[in-house]
């Protein structure tokens, strides 16, 4: 087995037992980087000097038998909308392509305290705002599986990177599937936490209600050991909350997680949603089919599968569809060629704004601050605005609904498959359609796990389990069965 | 369907320079994009409370101090990324007519 493919859990082990060092580690992902980043653009820039002093640092700790944080040693890659300092961060855009982070994102800070080694920085859609990766104003990422196709997004970038072999894990944020879809399309793990759980300082901002930071990974243990990394209240974001442990949640293992035995005695007592409005019209019927045998896989096992109903589905893309532009127009308001990132040169200072605005974002950006601009524009607020909030509560009830009946929602992450590049590049709304199952997670707020369950052909699809506010245990729980039981 | 005028006046709302080539392309688009939208006009929102915010805090705040150090540092780097400055300050092409 190459170092490249080695889970956190192993990177670990090795190191501890002196198996390897974090300099040889970190050196080999590097070495496959160098070799395949070309083809598949996952990285926009690599931090090999700060890498390899990190590294340096660990092992000196592990020689002198001090004792080691949590991931020392073990590289990442980060979406470049997360600050790390010193390094540039561009959100994929052109107005900040020369910005240098002058601090560190909670997150990042978090993950150098536990001896993370950042090996650099991902490609993104521009500000986080695509299905596809292709709207990064330095190109598209190539999906691993077959470079003629995209790798989702927006977290393309650092899902294809976990698929290369490129890191062991990255960061992705998730305002409306941004994890979960690019960890399916490339057959990775993701995990989109709850709402408040993952603090958002040093994230760059695109629609605050609804942006969540969460890990990617090879493993679900992985994304577990990530995410309690990353977890908690901080005091640099106020929407951020203590994550409530939930103790005595009876599906928990009373020893050793990965026993058979202790599978089946999880999914005995489960009872797994399958939202009826899910499965109609326009779901590519090969996706279907490997999601509803890997529903019927977890049947076998004991599981209680129950049609739940969330009616307002056909809404909720809609309604997101006008909160997330709306947001975003008010936050991106803040590139004016003041204060940092591009600046354009003009008359008046009216000129600045136009010319720099203009020049400095690319086309979905545009398009995103245009229908946020006009939906909170006066006389079209009520009609607009207003009422997608008020879809949005009863998006939240439908969840609530079907969760007193259920202990987890099973989905696909995706209606069709990893698409061409350029398929969908000229036809916006169709693009918009491809986040139908994803959406409604992040305005309700919950955690939501997409797991590889299968192929088409050679082509990934990912299941997605939903679950109850700060429930991330229980789904992660739900999805390491399915890892431990079948091989895909 | 958005006239050009209309496009034309929430490009300036958004402080976005357009050419006239633009203008018409996003005149398509963003008409297309709102025909779907307009989805939302199905739903009975009578007697619903709107949601901001998926959370239910609110209020949160902290003691007001200062944490003047870490900020005096940032600052001066902060200061840095203007591209116009002059005196420890950002300078800004005049606002208003003498």
């Amino acid at each position: 087995m190459s170092l490249t493919e080695l889970t956190i859990s192993q990177i670990k082990e090795g190191l501890e037992k002196k198996d390897f060092s974090a300099q040889e580690i970190c050196r080999s992902f590097l070495k496959k980087i160098k070799e395949k980043n070309k083809e598949v653009f996952a990285f926009l820039k690599v931090a090999e000097e700060e890498a390899l002093l990190k590294a340096k640092e660990v092992d000196g700790l592990i020689s002198k038998n001090r004792e080691v944080p949590l991931l020392a040693g073990v590289p990442l890659a980060v979406k470049d909308n997360m600050l790390a300092e010193g390094l540039g961060c561009t959100a994929g855009s052109k107005i900040l392509e020369n910005y240098i982070a002058p601090y560190d994102a909670t997150v990042v800070k978090k993950i150098k305290e536990a001896g993370g080694v950042i090996l650099g920085k991902t490609n993104l859609d521009e500000f986080a705002m695509g299905s596809s990766t292709e709207n990064s104003a330095f190109g598209p990422t190539r999906n691993p599986h077959d470079v003629s196709r995209v790798p989702g997004g927006s977290s393309g970038g650092s899902a294809a990177a976990v698929a290369a072999e490129f890191c062991p894990y990255a960061f992705g944020s998730d305002t409306g599937g941004s994890i979960r879809l690019p960890s399916s399309f490339c057959g990775v793990v993701g995990l989109k936490p709850t709402y408040g759980a993952v603090s958002r300082y040093g994230l760059i901002a695109f629609a605050s209600s609804l942006d969540q930071i969460g890990p990617i990974a090879r493993s679900v243990e992985d994304c577990r050991i990530v995410f309690n990394a990353i977890k908690g209240k901080d005091e640099m974001d106020s929407t951020s909350v203590e994550y409530p442990e939930f103790k005595n949640w009876k599906l928990k293992a009373k020893s050793g997680r990965s026993s058979s035995s202790h599978c089946n005695s999880i999914i005995k007592d489960l009872k797994i949603g399958i939202p009826k409005e899910y499965f109609v019209k326009g779901i590519d019927p090969e996706v279907e089919k490997v999601i509803k045998s890997a529903v019927k896989k977890y049947e076998e096992l004991g599981a209680e599968i129950v049609e739940v109903s969330l009616p307002h589905t056909d809404y909720a893309l809609a309604a997101y569809y006008i909160i997330n532009p709306s947001e975003a127009s008010a936050n991106l308001a803040r590139y004016d060629g003041i204060k940092y990132g591009l600046s354009m040169d003009g008359k008046e200072l009216i000129d600045v704004y136009l010319k720099t605005r203009g020049e400095g974002f690319g086309a979905e950006v545009r398009r995103r601050i245009m229908i946020g601009t006009y939906a909170l524009s006066a006389g079209y607020y009520e009609a607009y605005y207003l009422r997608a909030q008020k879809v949005r509560t009863q998006v939240i009830k439908d969840f609530e609904k079907a969760f007193q009946k259920v202990d987890a929602i099973f989905c696909p992450v995706s209606p069709v498959l990893p698409f061409k590049i350029g398929e969908k590049a000229d036809d916006p709304l169709s693009m918009y359609l491809v986040d139908v199952y994803t959406v409604s997670v992040n305005l309700a707020g919950l955690p939501a796990l997409s797991l590889p369950v299968g192929f088409v052909k050679e082509l990934p699809v990912g299941l997605q389990i939903i679950g109850k506010p700060f429930e991330e245990e229980k789904i992660l729980q739900i999805g390491e069965v399915f890892e431990k039981t079948w091989k895909i | 369907m958005l006239t050009k005028a209309e496009v034309q006046h929430i490009a300036k709302l958004a402080r976005l320079g357009l050419s006239e080539k633009e203008l018409e392309k996003y005149r398509k688009e963003l008409s297309s994009i709102l025909d779907y939208i307009e989805k939302l006009k199905e739903v009975d929102v009578s007697g619903t409370e709107p949601t901001s915010h998926p959370l239910k805090v609110e209020n949160v705040t902290r003691k007001d101090g200062g944490k003047t150090e870490a900020r005096s540092a940032n600052s001066k780097i902060l200061l840095e990324m203007a591209p116009d400055k002059k005196e420890g300050y950002v300078k800004v092409k005049q606002i208003l007519n003498q």
